[in-house]
């Protein structure tokens, strides 16, 4: 299990470097733009003004370009960095396929591209996180197939007798986002001419086909990918091996099996038929387990090493992003209980679930394993501050505190307002009334992504200056060893 | 026990074929039968397929991305029964490609708003919502206004609908563009057009009666929605509702 500590040292000639820098950068450049556009979007809904009459930068065309900007440019960029980087050192294999590495990377911003400039343009296919239309679907498919191809290829050609289990959770999220994708994107276009398809599916089998994607967008893409990071970087950094082999083992089976059936909690109480409600539910109910199982095994990965937590703010950050991790997959299962999902259902609360698992989870991750990557890809001794980390780290984990608090509270107090009666027996508030008391939270949420971003900035700042192999003076936080991952 | 997954951590494609049979059974389980089971789909009376103005007024729902802030299904709750009408029955969206019921409500749900305001409301609150609603939040869709509608391939549409699974006969495609031109028009005749499309409101929706704007198809979407069904009673929802004190 400690084959990723073993495979620590770079031999530029072994090893495509190039190409995990070119994602390193586009991760961070797509970052900056998804989290601004989503800033943008959070006063929007303050400050209606902000729609300016202007057709792309109306809410309803720069929503999917924020959460397709985060989702698949940023954590997308994200997850092709850390799986080529760590396939290559835990197989101690050079990529496969050659210059077929240049074609995921190209191929992958021009599907980013091509969807963004549609959405803005009103090419959509209407569906949640599913937005680019048969054309840009088609080309993302021919993308992926090759990524799989690289990484499959890397796999077989490995010097190491076994699998790491970075890999396992890598490959599971290829493979799956592959028959995800071609199964929900399925559509007939108008004519080859014609940027517009209409889906294959209607109503809802339509409905429930696009949530057993949706959520498994967020099971694959955002989960078992960000666990593969999670099952490498924090042992390096930590200089640990993994708490428990057998866990992981039963984790990984366990969350890939019962993230399949989760999708329909997204369709409560709705046309859908109740048995598959139900059986959503419990299986979302169930998926507690191992996703807890996945947060044990890295936190506790820590054992023995506590004290880093205090003098390595890298640590500190992925550590943190595992304790989000656990704390939006409680949050999941609760609010996939029909009882509660009746509150929750169509309010903010989703939006702050969301975005709890998505800025304090994935994101932390990301910038914990960009921090530890670049000094790495670009041959420096280490980062050009650590005081700048810390402080990053601080304001975007205050960033995230008032953005999901605000959304519990507006989205609690929406869902309440909607079923309130009087005393008569009547609604007690029309629907604008809650609109309006959402503003101040609305003020709040908006703040806190401020926050997230003006962090972002900083991160992007440090990694620049590491980059060109600056290191700041005075560094009261840490030695400069405690970047070398210490022999496990 | 751990011993058996050793093969498995050393051999790629076995790790790959067995990823693939793990995640592909729960999709199977839930998604096939809601294709077999019959129930799945009500039997009710009254659902037709968009008509053409209509359906040109629902891809720009769907390409404004309206779905982003507005619900179309309306769950069973008291309080939604009563805020927005009898709640969403799954053939009210057989023919929905695709699916628009949403997964937030920043602003109300849409699924029976059909009849609710007039076409002049929803002229003046699609180009400046806070002209009518002080308080609200949506954004103003005043280009609607002024884009004249693009439908010389409006039968492409019904076609590629119909291959898809919506029943369009043959009439419907060949008439597509003269009873899109005609739902917009209030001087047209409409009898051919009500006998394909029931229920189907006419007239000029935006007010500008000379031409087919992106603004008329819209209001005539709107103005549809949740009013194909027929229920078999009256609905009875604020009956239920007297004084409890």
């Amino acid at each position: 299990m400690i084959s990723a500590s073993q495979a620590a040292t770079t031999t530029p000639e072994r090893y495509n470097d190039a190409v995990v820098r070119a994602h390193v950068i586009a991760t961070v450049f797509w970052g900056l733009a998804g989290f601004i556009a989503g800033l943008y979007l959070a006063l929007e809904l303050a400050f209606p003004a902000l729609n300016a009459d202007l057709p792309f930068l109306s809410f309803g065309r720069l929503r999917p370009l924020h959460t397709s900007a985060v989702v698949f440019a940023f954590g997308g960029n994200a997850l092709l960095a850390t799986s080529f980087h760590v396939v290559q050192r835990t197989c101690r294999a050079r990529l496969f396929g050659g210059p077929l590495v240049w074609f995921v990377f190209l191929g992958y911003q021009l599907f980013i591209c091509g969807a963004a400039s549609g959405y803005l343009l009103g090419i959509t296919e209407g569906k949640e996180y599913a937005e680019p239309e048969w054309f840009m679907d088609a080309w993302l498919t021919l993308v992926w197939v090759v990524y799989l191809l690289v990484f499959l290829g890397t796999l077989m050609k490995r010097k190491e007798p076994h699998i790491y289990v970075a890999n396992w959770f890598f490959l599971a999220f290829i493979v799956t986002v592959a028959m995800l994708h071609i199964v929900n994107a399925m559509s007939w276009p108008v004519s080859f001419t014609s940027t517009k398809s209409y889906s294959m599916f209607a109503g809802v089998q339509d409905a429930l086909t696009q949530w057993w994607y949706g959520h498994n967008a967020v099971g694959f893409f955002l989960t078992a990918g960000f666990l593969g990071m999670m099952y490498y970087f924090i042992p390096k950094q930590a200089g640990r091996p993994i708490y428990s082999y057998r866990l992981s083992i039963i984790h990984f089976w366990a969350l890939i099996f019962l993230y399949i059936w989760a999708g329909p909690h997204h369709l409560h109480y709705t046309a859908l038929p109740d048995w598959a409600q139900t059986l959503g539910m419990t299986f979302s109910v169930m998926l507690w387990m191992p996703s807890w199982g996945g947060m044990i095994n890295g936190i506790m990965t820590l054992s023995g090493a506590w004290d880093k937590l205090r003098t390595d703010p890298v640590l500190r950050m992925m550590v943190t992003s595992v304790a989000f991790y656990g704390m939006s997959t409680f949050e999941g299962p609760l609010m996939s209980i029909k009882a509660v999902n009746a509150l929750s259902h169509y309010t903010d609360w989703t939006v702050g679930h969301v975005h709890s698992g998505a800025l304090g989870w994935v994101a932390f991750v990301s910038f914990g394993a960009m921090y530890h990557l670049v000094p790495k890809l670009w041959g420096r001794e280490r980062l050009y501050s650590l005081k700048l980390v810390n402080l990053h780290f601080w304001i975007a984990t205050i960033g995230i505190v008032l953005y999901i608090t605000a959304m519990w509270v507006s989205g609690i107090m929406q869902g309440l307002m909607w079923r309130a009666y009087d005393s008569l027996g009547f609604l007690q508030y029309s629907f604008v009334e809650t609109v309006e008391a959402m503003h101040p939270f609305y003020l709040i949420r908006a703040l806190g992504g401020l926050l997230f971003v003006i962090g972002a900035v900083i991160m992007t700042y440090n990694l620049w200056r590491t980059a060109r192999g600056d290191v700041r003076g005075s560094e009261p936080i840490a030695a400069p060893a405690r970047l070398a991952p210490s022999p496990a | 026990m751990f011993r058996y997954h050793k093969p498995i951590e050393r051999n790629a494609s076995l790790l790959l074929v067995l990823i693939l049979i793990v995640v592909s059974i729960g999709g199977l389980v839930e998604i096939a039968p809601l294709f077999t089971i019959e129930t799945t789909i009500e039997k009710v009376r009254g659902m037709r397929p968009y008509s053409p103005l209509e359906l040109a007024g629902r891809n720009i729902y769907v390409r404004e991305g309206c779905y982003t802030c507005h619900s179309q299904m309306i769950r069973s709750f008291r309080d939604e029964v009563e805020r927005y009408g009898h709640y969403s029955l799954a053939a009210e969206s057989m023919y929905d490609h695709p699916f628009q019921w949403g997964s937030k409500r920043n602003g109300p749900d849409l699924a029976r708003v059909g009849g609710r305001y007039s076409n002049d409301w929803h002229a003046a609150h699609m180009i400046d919502p806070r002209a009518v609603v002080p308080e609200s939040i949506m954004p103003s869709y005043g280009w609607l206004a002024t884009a004249p509608l693009a439908f010389d391939d409006v039968a492409e549409h019904l076609k590629t609908n119909r291959a898809v699974g919506v029943p369009y006969d043959e009439a419907m495609i060949e008439a597509a563009a003269s009873d899109l031109a005609a739902q917009a028009d209030p001087n047209a005749d409409h009898a051919a057009l009500l006998a394909r499309y029931p229920k189907a409101l006419v007239g000029d929706f935006d007010g500008k009666p000379t031409e087919v704007t992106e603004l008329d198809a819209m209001i005539a979407y709107l103005q549809m929605l949740g009013t194909l069904v027929e229920f078999e009673a009256p609905q009875q929802a604020g009956a239920q509702n007297a004084p409890k004190e």
